[in-house]
């Protein structure tokens, strides 16, 4: 079904589950009517969207507009407090952490600081997944695969360093090489180029656009860099309040008439 | 283009509310909000354990990890372990000598060494000095894990952090904590009769055979797996302070802290319910 057409059906008053189940017909990652609060802190607050295979999307807007949060969700670190999440058509919502692991292993998650485990060394941090999801492969193909990642993100030298002693950039590029170790049909990427120099975050958005044309996966990218969400994504959706108020490329948010979209769109 | 989906959702179902406190209401005396916290720390705790057992019991089940926290709290609190039931063993040779004399039982005074070391202060003095080293250690390792994102990792990596980190450190401490209660009890005991031997020329033949007269393994079998109980309340408390923590390089501190504080108190109050069950099932 084509996202026009599950957006329609949102609108036409239809209910959270109908609206959940058109989402799900197609989708890699389908999200409907989310809710999220912390205490008395609303997060998310009815968002709704859709990533078709091979396709990304940036997600931007203001500090604490719950992009990350959504990310979280979708991979189900956080439970929404209602609405739905369905990765290739599964609610993921009442799974166990075992039913999640399974839906896991097809997603690929980079972290805001990379969180590589400190007690490992690079090779050791990419090896992780393979060495707990790829039992059938054996350490020598396994070191060969590890390898070939971290060529693909250009860290090949660093393969016995310890986190602590690569740059925050290298820590980004050795936890995209984690994050695509199993082959993930899904990427989700939270602020790539955050604290980089823009030299960094241009090689960063370099990668993302070269593994995505490689992998073709479904990618979510949060962001706070405007020129990066135009340079990696096919669509952008801006967030305030916990929704989306606007969803296009970014000629189409442009030309918004919007007074938030014209205000971000500004100061970016 | 979709111009926005807040718009388009206009028709759907208002949300659900999510959980809070209104203002409005007076649920909060502070007495009301301790007593809920205290409720909400142990319902937390029962969740946390019967995951971690649950993730204990299932395949894949994670060997090397287990083998690395058998050396990690089990070989490295050894020397921790024997000083201080070396120590323990010296000051109750003293102590025991002075007042066994007054009371004309000096020749007791093996047997008082060895039970006392056997029967409680061996077990509650390594529980204890487990507690502070291994405690302190996990609550922070796994703390600092948590605000790093590295559990967070973990778990998005499709690995069950409870199988991965949990389960094995609790079973490593219920493990190693009675051969660490043997180790500390064998220091006690030696250094009981070389503090006494010093004083009195003793053999420790001499020493053993007088100690142990009477006794069986009653007196030793049960005081020494009642450690395996420390070993789960250390590890368990440990973990579930680590893997919960909240709020950067504080929260570290808190974790560590408090996973000491409560799991030494909590190795006490299960001290007094099994010396109790032990007296009644092992009299």
């Amino acid at each position: 079904m084509a996202r026009e057409t599950i957006m329609e059906a949102i609108s036409q008053n239809a209910t959270k589950q109908e609206a959940a189940e058109n989402l799900s017909a197609d989708p890699a990652i389908a999200v409907a009517d989310l809710h999220k609060s912390f205490g008395t802190q609303k997060v998310l607050d009815g968002l709704s969207l859709a990533v078709n295979r091979g396709e990304t999307l940036a997600v931007l807007g203001r500090s604490g507009t719950g992009k990350s949060v959504l990310l979280r969700i979708i991979i189900g670190l956080e439970k929404p407090d209602s609405g739905y999440v369905r990765i290739h058509g599964q609610d993921i919502s009442g799974m166990s952490l075992d039913q999640l692991g399974d839906i896991r292993k097809k997603m690929g998650f980079l972290f805001q600081h990379a969180a590589l485990y400190d007690s490992l060394t690079v090779e050791e941090n990419v090896a992780f997944p393979l060495q707990h999801h790829r039992q059938s492969m054996s350490k020598s193909e396994q070191s060969d695969r590890v390898t070939a990642l971290l060529a693909e993100v250009g860290m090949e030298a660093g393969l016995k360093k310890m986190p602590s002693d690569i740059s925050g950039g290298m820590q980004k590029r050795v936890g995209l090489a984690r994050a695509l170790a199993l082959e993930p049909e899904i990427l989700l990427l939270d602020e790539p180029t955050a604290g980089l120099d823009p030299i960094s975050s241009g090689e960063i958005d370099d990668l993302v656009l070269k593994l995505q044309a490689e992998h073709h996966m479904a990618s979510i990218v949060v962001t706070h860099d405007l020129h990066s969400a135009k340079t990696i994504a096919d669509r952008l959706a801006l967030l305030n309040k916990g929704k989306v108020v606007i969803e296009g490329s970014f000629e189409e948010l442009k030309k918004s008439d919007n007074e938030f979209v014209r205000d971000f769109l500004a100061h970016s | 283009m979709n111009e926005s989906v807040s718009r388009a959702t206009a028709g759907m179902e208002p949300a659900l509310p999510a959980p809070s406190i209104s203002p409005d209401i007076p649920f909060a005396s502070s007495i009301e909000s301790a007593a809920a916290e205290f409720f909400e720390w142990f319902g937390e705790l029962g969740i946390f354990f019967s995951r971690v057992v649950r993730a204990a019991v299932t395949p894949p089940f994670e060997f090397r990890e287990l083998v690395r926290q058998l050396d990690e709290i089990g070989s490295k609190s050894l020397p921790l372990v024997a000083l201080a039931g070396a120590a323990t063993g010296v000051v109750l040779s003293l102590e025991s000598r002075f007042s066994l004399t007054r009371f004309g039982a000096k020749s007791l005074l093996p047997a008082a060494i060895i039970f006392s070391v056997l029967h409680e202060t061996g077990p509650i003095i390594t529980g204890l000095v487990v507690s502070g080293r291994v405690g302190a250690g996990i609550g922070a390792e796994l703390a600092s894990m948590k605000v790093t994102e590295q559990i967070d990792a973990i778990e998005a990596s499709a690995v069950n952090p409870y199988r991965l980190l949990a389960a094995p450190r609790i079973l490593a401490c219920i493990l190693m904590l009675p051969l660490l209660t043997l180790a500390s009890d064998l220091c006690g005991i030696l250094m009981g009769w070389i503090a006494q031997a010093l004083v009195e020329p003793l053999s420790l033949h001499q020493f053993i055979t007088a100690g142990f007269n009477g006794a069986d393994f009653n007196d030793f079998l049960p005081p020494t797996f009642k450690t395996a109980v420390f070993g789960l309340i250390i590890g368990l408390i440990a973990c579930f302070q680590g893997m919960r923590t909240k709020g950067g390089a504080a929260g570290v501190g808190r974790a560590a802290t408090s996973s000491v504080v409560l799991s030494s108190l909590f190795v006490i109050l299960a001290d007094v319910v099994l010396v109790k069950l032990i007296i009644i099932f092992f009299p």
